[in-house]
């Protein structure tokens, strides 16, 4: 199979990244060394290219309700154009078809920013719900567009230092919102614990920024720094900690379904028939001998978990995890990790593990 | 890709140095370094024990993986690099000065029976 490109490739191929397929994409896993990609978010700038992932545009009379009943956060709470907002999207068994971003510009249209890997199945997911709602709308992917982040304390900086004439904007812009400048949609939003922006934008002009905003001084960075960053910040990861056959009340993601009223989304009946059954919790591998990674077998005294994603975090200079625990499980709790043939200890804590570039746990 | 003229080496990217003792060093290449990405734990083996060719003997991670270490030779473990332990980046930085154990080989001439640096050159590059 022949992997898809985004508009950057040859730029990353140039500059010397290592490419790996993600989700059927030719991608830049690191430039050299993802923990210094790594650091250089968390005290900096760092530059990733996610045009991987798919801008939907939903634009008609009915897209507020529609989406009201195809996702389990309410977008009834965007309610200023610009506003974003993160959900899952279930289907009717309650499992997560996809984790998403959606943004509100105008009662006709709504933008939902998903995953590579599941584009497709989300675009016949939203196929099918529109066809069974009657609602009149147009689902347009828009592979037209190219999006990049900037991430790190200083990145809005910088990215006004390439781009002054966007400042008056989006330095009013809190956090989960975005602005329209031009034919660039600049979004304060983000996937690694850290202050910046998302940006989405022609194609034809994503590689003349890029360049820009990386002489200006933001270091490329890697989908392997992404993981790192996104872990530390305890925010899920799509096919790893959740997928078509997860409850988001076990994927740590009961924060995000909204049941506050009668409103009926897709899955909710399941959802609420089945219930909470595990919990989403953080692991810190407290004994040496080892890298926490996905699929390892918790043992606690409550039963078995298991680790959804695990790394060894930079900023901590330890390995973290995230996992699906028994309920009952107590954040303190010494737990062990069963690591190739040893029974590692690991405390369990509560995620995010660094948020804007301070250690949340204890070490 | 760096590969010593002097050394040899396993397709399982494992390189073999003879020590003026008639111990062997073994570590990982440059190559499989460059492959992993940033090392960050090494299990080396225990001091005397005794080995197979091609046993697993330890494990090297990185941010991203787990990857065994393989003994290229029969024999008995007579040291492990306790360095690594402290600083597992020194085989980011150097792979070839990065040793993690020597073997007392049961039979020295096996050494020559791995791949010379042109050999590795090309199962590496395949």
């Amino acid at each position: 199979m022949t992997l898809k490109t985004t508009p950057l490739n040859a730029v990353h191929k140039a500059s010397g990244a290592r490419t790996v397929d993600f989700g059927g994409w030719d991608m830049p896993v690191n430039y050299g060394s993802q923990i210094e990609e790594h650091h250089a978010v968390r005290r900096d700038a760092g530059l990733f290219d996610v045009s991987h992932m798919l801008a939907v545009d939903l634009e008609g009379p009915g897209v507020r309700e529609f989406l009201r009943r195809a996702l389990a956060n309410d977008v009834a709470k965007l309610k200023t154009p610009g506003k974003a907002l993160y959900s899952c999207m279930l289907n009717e068994e309650g499992g997560v078809v996809d984790d998403l971003i959606t943004y509100f510009f105008r009662e006709d249209w709504f933008r939902l920013v998903v995953n590579a890997g599941t584009a497709e199945k989300d675009l016949a997911w939203l196929g099918r719900l529109r066809s069974a709602s009657g609602a009149t709308l147009t689902i347009t992917p828009r592979r037209d567009l190219a999006i990049v982040a900037i991430q790190g304390p200083k990145a809005r900086e910088r990215f006004w230092q390439a781009y002054p004439a966007t400042r008056a904007a989006t330095e009013p812009l809190g956090p989960f919102s975005a602005a329209q400048v031009g034919t660039w949609m600049i979004a304060r939003t983000g996937y690694t614990g850290e202050d910046g922006f998302e940006v989405i934008l022609p194609a034809g002009d994503v590689v003349p920024m890029w360049e820009k905003l990386a002489a200006g001084g933001a270091r490329p960075a890697g989908l392997g720094a992404r993981d790192t960053l996104r872990l530390e910040a305890g925010m899920n990861l799509y096919g790893q900690d959740m997928d078509d056959a997860t409850s988001p009340l076990d994927a740590g993601l009961a924060w995000t379904v909204d049941l506050k009223d009668a409103r009926d989304f897709t899955g909710r009946k399941a959802l609420e028939r089945r219930g909470q059954k595990q919990q989403f919790l953080g692991l810190l591998l407290t004994d040496s001998g080892g890298v926490l990674r996905a699929h390892q077998k918790v043992r606690t005294a409550q039963g078995e978990g298991e680790i959804t994603s695990g790394t060894f975090s930079p900023t901590l200079g330890k390995s973290i995890a995230l996992a699906r625990l028994p309920l009952g499980v107590a954040v303190g709790d010494t737990v062990h990790v069963l690591v190739r043939d040893k029974a590692l200890a690991a405390r369990v804590v509560k995620a995010p593990f660094v948020r804007n570039g301070k250690t949340l746990v204890q070490p | 890709m760096k590969i010593p003229k002097e050394l040899r080496y396993t397709e399982s990217h494992e390189w073999a140095r003879r020590e003026a003792d008639g111990t062997v060093s073994i570590g990982i290449t440059d190559h499989a370094q460059e492959q992993l990405g940033d090392i960050v734990f090494v299990e080396a083996p225990q001091a005397g024990r005794k080995v197979a060719a091609g046993e697993s003997v330890g494990v090297v991670e990185s941010v991203k993986a787990a990857s065994d270490i393989y003994a290229p030779i029969a024999g008995e473990i007579v040291a492990v690099n306790a360095d690594l332990a402290a600083a597992p980046e020194s085989v980011n930085e150097d792979a070839y000065a990065a040793w993690m154990y020597r073997i007392k080989p049961a039979n020295p001439a096996d050494l020559d029976k791995l791949l010379d640096a042109a050999a590795y050159e090309k199962a590496a590059s395949a």
